[in-house]
């Protein structure tokens, strides 16, 4: 029996839409101005929404906590998937950015308005010293050093029983009401968002894209890639830092705690589920990964490998993400096309 | 204009593990001219340029650049001092389009400090100047060449825009790594007067090449270079009548004579 | 003298730690991140082999040994193999790998002083006056042997020497006929069960704590970069430099600093030398 077999194949074209908001023609009538607005005004007015919407002590308490992850992812998917450095130890970070605010504030006596921006300088200089050995170098020494300062840290302090030892700073300050700390951090989260996005798309952002693609073309064109790649990640650490102060105003107390795993682990999967290189795509990961973690407290370190587990499927089978697949519907429709 | 060394080369070594790639390779190139370095395969060409330019470093030797040592510096220092090079396996920006794989070199702090039509002033500029640069270069800005992605762009632009990105910088010489190697006679044809025109512009070219034909038509002096060794240096047309050049590149004919002696 | 007997025995733990990890980046250039985690899940196992299944030690060992070599090559046959070639990828991969056995095995129970295993032999001998436990002079012995093994291995056995090749540049190696998915499964079983003989002969020395994987690793990837990242020799040499100079720091200053050494180190390598002792740079895109 002759079978006639048609063969087919899948087809990715752009959305009508998507083509007529090139360039000068997206303000040309409300459908097109909407196309591209309309998913950024959700997500701002949803965010500063949120507060109101999650009333009860405790979601408020999360939300804080999904902000402070969400700075770090943010740093994270930026430094891996715009300039090609993957930062294991997110928890270095927070470490530093916490332990200064607790000093600052504890030990000289200012607010929390003034230890917040001191700390986030200050440490993220701090962190960009430590880092910029293995900056010249290729990728695996930037990872394999953020994984080893947390864990070192963690035993130094340990050990030397300084800074508080296992207890850590107690009575640090905290802020003045619940929606002055939500709100402040989800304006933060806002503005890293829209900004860092403007700066990847600016000449800069060519530069740090070019530092990941093809370094050497960016030596000969005469720019340091030291250089860049240290002012990426003093940005970095200063979303970072500015967490970690952050996080001990809400706690009030900085202990070694700073340097947990979480810190490391929560942001890679976050920017893993949600879909790297959309700076979007971390902040989703956030929302979904840090209220499953609170309510995870209770099994301990078990939530550690729960994360990981996930993080290991998601980049085994899922890479793309969330926000990359949906921005690909978005943007993009299929269909079957015959050969 | 022409008569000083602006690149002073001596005694340049370098081993890779048991390879000795070059030895005590010397030669000097004065401004304005173009100075071609041919030799066959393997014979140290690209290695040279690598240590020149600081991305490999040397185990001995002296690189004198406009009479300043540049022989250890970072190869991007190098390029903002105005020496630039082109790379033998292209290095496009492949996901961008053709004009923003400019705005790197564009960015870098010789092209700012240069000011003018080469600065690009403030940020934004960046583009309009790299689109200039690119019309100089031979894109035809009608038909919207410099906005197609670097991916989509057959091998005699990419080429090009290799050059393009060294122009970019504002520099006082380029060498070339094989610009004329893989492109279809037509293509040579429009890349010769290119390159004539960058001369004329009073920019110092060293070219490796292995289109001799082609090279002859622009370089003034060649050298040869065989197994790391530098072999000869002059006119081409005194360089291609010395034996021992032929013999570098089709090898020798006395073999033939031993086997018929036996 | 004391400092030189347990520099030495230090110096050859480091190196039974680290000759795994340089294995396997050596061969395929992937930083096994989960190396500590397979140091400690040899050592449950040897435990949970003698004492859950009541099994005799020897026999214990040898199947633990295959069980981790048998782990090893699923780890790359199964996760690895997916990521292969994307370098942010693959180094995701093999942390959140490690990290996830490491945390379930501190959750799991596997806590403090209980769980220990037994020394291979009882008793100390006296070296030049100073009494050394068997078990760390065994230590040595099994490192020489090791390391021996190894060369030996590579320097003429086919595939051993199928190994270096691909070592040296894969590509190459491919074009002769060498799989590099099946030697980079080889290097993973041995780089895994040379971690577990890591493990079996150095918790006998103490006991099996959580802690120790993350420390294993620490230390493998010091001595790796030290040495030179992929470079054998340079490991040895380098679980040397570092095996005294961590003796010699717990002795003259504060014990608690034997891990801040290896940071230290690690930075200094970095910004002195960072191609390690005999590290080469293989190509222009490789700065080290």
């Amino acid at each position: 029996m002759n079978l006639v077999t048609q063969e087919r194949r899948k087809e990715r074209l752009d959305r009508g839409i998507k083509v007529r908001t090139e360039g000068i023609y997206a303000v040309s009538s409300w459908q097109e101005v909407s196309y591209l607005v309309l998913p950024r005004l959700i997500l701002i007015v949803g965010l500063l929404l949120l507060p109101f919407l999650m009333p009860s002590l405790y979601w408020n308490r999360v939300i804080s906590i999904v902000g402070i992850y969400a700075l770090l992812a943010l740093g994270f998917d930026f430094l891996a998937h715009y300039v090609g450095l993957v930062s294991l130890g997110g928890s270095l970070f927070i470490g530093v950015g916490g332990y200064i605010a607790a000093i600052l504030n504890k030990s000289f006596g200012l607010s929390p308005l003034f230890t917040i921006p001191i700390a986030t300088l200050s440490g993220a200089i701090i962190c960009t010293l430590l880092l910029l050995p293995a900056l010249p170098l290729r990728g695996v020494y930037f990872a394999i050093v953020t994984l080893m300062y947390p864990l070192v840290l963690f035993r130094i302090i340990e050990a030397l029983n300084i800074l508080g030892g296992t207890d850590g700073i107690l009575g640090v300050a905290s802020f003045p009401n619940t929606w002055v700390e939500q709100y402040l951090i989800l304006s933060i989260i806002i503005l890293a968002l829209f900004g860092l996005r403007r700066l990847v798309n600016e000449d800069i952002g060519l530069v740090f894209r070019g530092v990941k693609d093809n370094d050497q073309a960016v030596r000969a064109s005469g720019l340091s890639i030291t250089l860049y790649k240290a002012i990426a990640v003093f940005i970095t650490s200063a979303l970072g830092c500015l967490g970690g102060a952050y996080f001990v105003h809400i706690y009030m107390v900085a202990g070694i705690s700073l340097f947990a795993l979480d810190y490391s682990v929560i942001p890679i999967a976050a920017t893993v589920i949600g879909g790297g290189g959309t700076l979007v795509g971390p902040l989703l990961g956030c929302f979904i990964l840090v209220p499953i973690s609170e309510l995870l407290r209770a099994f301990g370190t078990l939530r550690i490998v729960f994360y990981s587990v996930i993080l290991l499927a998601f980049i085994m089978f899922r890479s793309e993400g969330i926000m990359v697949y949906a921005q690909r519907k978005y943007h993009q429709f299929e269909r079957w096309v015959k050969v | 204009m022409s008569g000083e060394n602006i690149l002073q080369v001596t005694d340049v070594s370098k081993t890779f593990g048991g390879v000795q790639a070059l030895l005590k390779v010397s030669f000097s190139v004065q401004q304005g001219e173009v100075f071609g370095i041919i030799g066959p395969n393997g014979s140290g060409k690209t290695t040279l340029i690598n240590c020149i330019t600081g991305f490999i470093k040397m185990n001995s030797g002296k690189v004198l650049y406009k009479d300043k040592d540049i022989s250890n510096m970072a190869p991007n220092q190098i390029a903002n001092l105005g020496l630039t090079r082109t790379f033998q396996i292209m290095r496009p920006y492949y996901s961008l389009p053709a004009y923003k794989n400019l705005i790197v070199p564009l960015f870098s702090p010789r092209a700012r400090k240069k000011g003018g039509w080469r600065g690009g002033g403030k940020l934004g500029d960046r583009g309009t100047v790299s689109i200039d640069i690119l019309e100089e270069i031979g894109f035809e800005r009608d038909s919207f060449v410099p906005y197609k992605l670097a991916s989509s762009l057959p091998t005699g632009y990419l080429k090009r825009l290799e050059l393009a990105r060294c122009l970019a910088l504002g520099p006082d010489l380029i060498l070339c790594d094989e610009v004329f190697s893989g492109l279809s006679m037509s293509e040579i044809a429009s890349m010769v007067p290119l390159i004539e025109k960058l001369q004329m512009d009073g920019i110092t070219l060293v070219m490796i090449e292995h289109r001799l034909r082609e090279l002859f038509r622009v370089a003034s002096r060649v050298m040869v270079l065989n197994f790391g060794e530098k072999l000869t240096e002059g006119i081409p047309e005194v360089v291609m009548a010395d034996e021992r050049v032929k013999e570098a590149y089709l090898g020798s004919e006395k073999l033939l004579d031993y086997t018929f002696e036996a | 003298m004391d400092i030189l007997i347990y520099g030495i025995i230090n110096s050859f733990s480091l190196a039974l730690m680290a000759i795994g990890f340089t294995l396997v980046y050596g061969i395929s250039r992937i930083p096994n991140f989960a190396h500590g985690a397979l140091y400690v899940i040899t050592g449950f196992l040897v435990w949970s082999l003698i004492h859950l299944l009541k099994l005799n030690y020897v026999v214990s060992i040898i199947l633990a040994l295959v069980i981790m070599g048998l782990v090893g090559a699923a780890i790359y046959r199964f996760v690895l193999i997916r990521v292969r070639g994307m370098a942010t990828s693959e180094i995701i991969a093999t942390y959140a790998l490690g990290l996830a056995v490491l945390e379930f095995l501190r959750w799991g129970g596997f806590k403090g002083m209980t769980y220990t295993l037994p020394v291979f032999i009882e008793g100390s001998i006296v070296i030049g006056n100073i009494p050394v436990d068997l078990q760390r002079v065994i230590v040595i012995a099994i490192g020489i042997v090791v390391v021996t093994f190894m060369w030996l291995f590579t320097h003429f056995n086919k595939i051993g020497l199928a190994l270096r090749g691909m070592a040296q540049d894969e590509h190459a190696a491919m074009m002769l006929g060498i799989d590099s998915d099946r030697m980079a499964v080889i290097a993973m079983a041995m780089g895994s069960m040379l971690a577990g003989i890591a493990a079996i002969t150095l918790l006998p020395l103490g006991n099996i704590v959580v802690e120790a994987g993350y420390n294993v690793l620490i230390l493998s990837i010091a001595v790796c970069i030290v040495g030179g990242l992929g470079s054998w020799v340079g490991a040895i040499l380098a679980a040397f430099m570092i095996g005294f100079l961590q003796i010699i720091t717990v002795a003259y200053i504060q014990s608690h600093f034997h891990m801040v050494v290896a940071l230290l180190v690690i930075i200094a390598t970095l910004i002195l030398k960072p191609s390690g002792l005999f590290g080469r740079q293989k190509e222009l895109e490789e700065r080290v």
